[in-house]
């Protein structure tokens, strides 16, 4: 999917440029691009990796999963399914609580460990279960309190308070979140959801 | 509104910056090489996203450069007027939920171009981070486990995507109009 948008776009840019009599046009963008590319990655180092270093203490130190198991008892009520003793809700919290913390990189593996455990309870191995698309949706919306990434980008760009829009993209994040797990709750209860 | 909230924020890092390591040092964490091992992660991811985002600009920068993006926002112009959203804006829309990298590549590029404290600027970031990859999401947790009948899962991702986008942009007018 995204080999082929990627493709979409190099073909219409080729066909634009010719279209407009000036082939030039993509040499020049390809390497603009190229070397943009870098100037970005440059900026962005030093705080990409500032905030890995805190959150390894973070981790270190045990508060992540002190806030684990904070979150838990809201875990399992967006779970009904899985029951308390599975060890996919220590890793959902995990998950949950990484992607809190904009850790990305970590809340993958922890994820990608919760849908496992999932899936071993699935009565139908290969078919996304209730809770398999709940948490895929706890990843896609991923709300997020530090987005580290974007913090350091804004702050490059040379930003007066480059934290300033955490508050709204969180908000907006759950918005969305909430939205999702409306529609997919409403789906398993009316619709067919099957597949 | 935006300056409280601000000010809030701009305590945040301050205080995480002093209280975490102090209470890592707390729990007897060796706080300094644990700082450190982050930080070569962070290395590492760097490394792993400079190709795709490279790949992405470069694909990017050629769609742009050829005025192919004008003419196709040239299009889609009055279909935003309408909605009263900036058209600028729609290309990040589009690409977010197809690629995380692609799409903070173009973040930057609207953050570069409008700069990081215009509306455009402010309200990309916003997108940038109330949603994650969609697609990638979906790939890998779902091909991590080998289910292969995912059932409803990309339509509800989508359409918490589309969901979070519109909120983002209602909060940018609210607070930064």
């Amino acid at each position: 999917m995204l080999g082929a948008v990627w493709v979409l776009l190099l073909v219409l840019g080729f066909l634009a440029a010719a279209y407009q009599g000036d082939i030039g046009l993509v040499t020049q963008g390809a390497l603009a691009g190229a070397a943009k590319s870098l100037d970005l990655i440059w900026g962005l180092a030093g705080g990409i990796m500032l905030w890995l270093g805190l959150l390894a203490l973070l981790r270190e130190s045990g508060l992540m999963a002190k806030l684990a198991r904070l979150l838990a008892p809201f875990m399992r009520r967006l779970f009904p399914d899985i029951n308390a003793e599975n060890a996919a809700l220590g890793d959902i919290v995990l998950n949950f609580c990484a992607n809190l913390l904009g850790l990305g990189n970590a809340a993958t593996p922890f994820g990608i460990r919760a849908m496992q455990e999932l899936e071993r309870d699935n009565p139908e191995p290969g078919r996304a279960t209730d809770s398999m698309i709940t948490l895929l949706l706890l990843n896609t919306t991923a709300p997020t309190l530090l987005p580290t990434t974007i913090i350091a980008l804004r702050a490059a760009g040379g930003s007066a308070n480059p934290a300033e829009i955490v508050p709204l993209a969180f908000a907006a994040s759950l918005f969305g979140l909430a939205v999702g797990l409306l529609a997919h709750w409403a789906i398993v209860r009316w619709g067919q959801g099957n597949g | 509104m935006a300056e409280v909230l601000g000010r809030a924020v701009a305590w945040l890092i301050p205080l995480l910056l002093v209280l975490l390591p102090l209470y890592a040092l707390y729990k007897r964490v060796d706080v300094y090489a644990a700082f450190c091992g982050g930080a070569a992660e962070g290395l590492a991811l760097l490394l792993k996203i400079l190709p795709n985002l490279l790949a992405m600009l470069v694909a990017i920068e050629v769609f742009k450069a050829s005025g192919a993006l004008d003419m196709l926002l040239g299009w889609l112009t009055p279909i935003a007027q309408a909605l009263g959203i900036p058209a600028d804006i729609l290309p990040l829309a589009f690409l977010r939920s197809l690629s995380g990298s692609g799409a903070l590549a173009m973040t930057a590029q609207l953050v570069d171009e409008f700069g990081a404290d215009s509306f455009i600027g402010r309200l990309a970031a916003t997108m940038q981070g109330s949603t994650d990859t969609t697609l990638y999401v979906l790939a890998v947790y779902f091909g991590a486990v080998g289910v292969t009948r995912s059932r409803h899962a990309l339509a509800v991702g989508l359409l918490a995507d589309a969901a979070a986008f519109i909120a983002a942009f209602w909060l940018c007018r609210l607070v930064w109009g």
